[in-house]
């Protein structure tokens, strides 16, 4: 069940960090909007994760190195541009493999045909502000196109092999999506004025990616914060 | 609200009020004084005052300082309790309190609308608070130190808030009652939660256990100060309980709030810190300590434990997203027909973007 523990992974991190946004966002609606979008992440975190087994256990007592999300999801959140442009490239991606699970009629048909609703909310939640700050102020799209270059070269993971998918019936390959990725998130980069990043998109690293469990240097650093509390009494209930 | 509503659209403000009885040929005097009977005799018959209705001038910045105040609680509530997102020890706790802090943001965009309708703005209401004009709770000024302080602010602090709420449900003003009654709903649903997660503790491991106590420890006296001071030295409880802005004094909640505490914390397995709280018999009520109102004036003053921190985090919330409030606005002007823009100047514009 590594797919499970893969997707799982994805949106639990990523959860965490629009978690890391409650008071601190730019308007009242984006308060609302933020945590709406972490509750929807971490609510198909837990279907995914407990598939593979008990939930806690796996999001609080896993290291780094056994941790299968995309190395996207853990970039720290820096700007508002920076936490959209994330929001653009993850959202537009799951949208389409999450469409093809439900689709696919394999074990995560289900839960992805559930998922897919907030997905699509989630997407054009990105869509949107990727509009109004690429095509807002002189500021906001300088902000906006620099969220999209740093995050570019994290892209790449997310069209290589997860583990374990084809087990699950959905006939899915990430690779396939990647046509369809490229195509929206440049309309949408076009439409907003920006322009499409032109640097590499996979890590010039042989080792591989947050799919092998290798990830970037914050990502400890929010597991230690995360999983603190849980580890400081072993065994106790919550 | 048939009675007010009669003669509402000459009497949107005082100013058009006054002015269109001096247009009629009537002594400004007499047309307030007619006006203030139409309004009393309102408030006593239990209608509801609206938006458009006649209303004393003090009744509306009673109104907005009470409304406003109560929306950047909500705001600033959200702190304290934020502060644990990212530590809550189970992903069930995570969703639970990410979903309680949403909601305050949105019982802040529920109130800030309801000030609106008095002819404020939410920016005019937030620029005040960054500049420590409006206050909010003074709760919010005490730190959340460990995982049990979410439980303990979820127990007696929305405890305490929906003891003072839920009367404000019948308040005389619409706007503020209609919200009060969506907002008291979810409030007893945290409620219930915050004293779940105590529960859970307290039958939890020792180290839990006294992680609750400790909490309810530091939490209990600040939250009987919720309701404000005693009634002898309350300003404004006289005038909003004659216009029915408030239902019940500031003693009178805090003693039904400590007779609700006392068999909870019983059920729970906890002490609350106060040495003198024992049933009366006579009065059929709890007899309780004395409030310690020095560290009470201290807070309110500014000298509380977090009362820096607070409004350090929400104006440099606030600051940190002009850019991004001001690419909204630009957006929608760029993005709209003119006869719609003029209608929606750039400031609602990005309300809602």
């Amino acid at each position: 069940m590594s797919a499970a523990l893969a997707l799982g992974d994805d949106a639990l991190v990523l959860s965490h960090r629009l978690g890391e946004w409650a008071g601190h966002a730019p308007v009242l609606e984006e308060e609302v909007a933020l945590a709406n979008i972490a509750l929807d992440l971490l609510g198909q975190a837990r279907v995914l994760l407990s598939l593979v087994g008990d939930e806690d256990e796996l999001a609080y007592l896993r290291e780094e190195r056994s941790f299968r999300n995309l190395q996207l999801v853990e970039q720290p959140n820096g700007d508002f541009a920076h936490t959209i442009a994330r929001q653009l490239y993850f959202s537009v991606y799951q949208h389409l493999l999450y469409e093809r699970l439900a689709a696919g009629g394999g074990e995560f048909a289900d839960l992805a045909a559930k998922a897919v609703k907030e997905i699509a909310y989630h997407r054009d939640h990105a869509e949107q502000w990727t509009l109004r700050l690429g095509d807002g102020t002189a500021e906001s799209h300088e902000r906006m196109q620099a969220g999209l270059e740093a995050l570019w070269r994290f892209t790449g993971e997310m069209f290589q092999p997860v583990e374990g998918l084809d087990a699950t019936g959905s006939g899915v390959d990430p690779e396939e999506l990647e046509g369809a990725w490229l195509s929206a998130v440049t309309s949408t980069v076009e439409r907003a004025t920006l322009t499409l990043p032109t640097g590499p998109r996979t890590g010039a690293w042989a080792a591989g990616a947050g799919r092998q469990g290798l990830h970037t240097e914050p990502f400890g650093r929010m597991l230690a914060e995360m999983q603190h509390l849980h580890r400081s009494h072993p065994g106790a209930s919550w | 609200m048939a009675a007010v509503t009669a003669d509402q659209k000459t009497q949107s403000t005082s100013g058009t009020a006054k002015a269109a009885g001096q247009a009629a040929g009537t002594a400004p005097d007499a047309a307030d004084a007619a006006r203030l009977a139409v309004f009393d005799a309102a408030v006593a018959a239990d209608d509801r005052i609206e938006p458009r209705d006649w209303m004393p001038e003090a009744y509306r910045a009673t109104l907005v300082r009470q409304m406003a105040q109560h929306a950047h609680s909500e705001i600033i509530g959200m702190q304290p309790e934020a502060n644990w997102i990212t530590r809550a020890p189970s992903l069930r706790r995570k969703a639970i309190l990410m979903a309680k802090v949403q909601d305050e943001a949105g019982h802040g965009l529920y109130l800030y609308s309801a000030a609106e309708t008095l002819g404020t703005s939410r920016e005019e209401l937030l620029d005040k608070l960054h500049a420590g004009r409006q206050r909010y709770s003074s709760i919010f000024n005490y730190p959340t130190l460990t995982w049990a302080d979410v439980g303990a602010i979820g127990w007696l602090v929305d405890g305490a808030a929906i003891t003072n709420q839920v009367p404000l449900c019948r308040c005389s003003y619409g706007p503020y009652a209609r919200a009060m009654v969506r907002i008291c709903k979810e409030e007893s649903f945290h409620q219930r939660q915050g004293y779940e997660l105590l529960l859970a503790l307290s039958r939890g491991t020792e180290a839990q256990h006294a992680m609750a106590q400790d909490a309810v420890d530091r939490w209990w006296w600040p939250s009987l100060m919720m309701f404000g001071p005693p009634d002898d030295a309350s300003s404004h409880s006289e005038q909003s309980m004659a216009w029915k802005i408030k239902r019940h004094s500031n003693d009178e909640l805090r003693q039904r709030f400590v007779d609700i505490c006392v068999p909870q914390a019983q059920a729970l397995g906890l002490t609350l810190p106060d040495p003198d709280i024992r049933w009366n018999e006579e009065r059929g009520q709890h007899d309780f300590g004395a409030i310690d109102w020095t560290e009470f004036h201290e807070v309110l003053k500014g000298n509380g434990p977090c009362n820096e921190q607070r409004i350090t985090q929400r104006r440099r919330a606030h600051e940190e997203g002009a850019w991004v409030r001001d690419a909204a606005a630009a957006y929608a002007a760029k993005h709209t027909t003119p006869s719609i823009r003029t209608a929606q100047p750039a400031q609602h514009v990005e309300e809602t973007a």
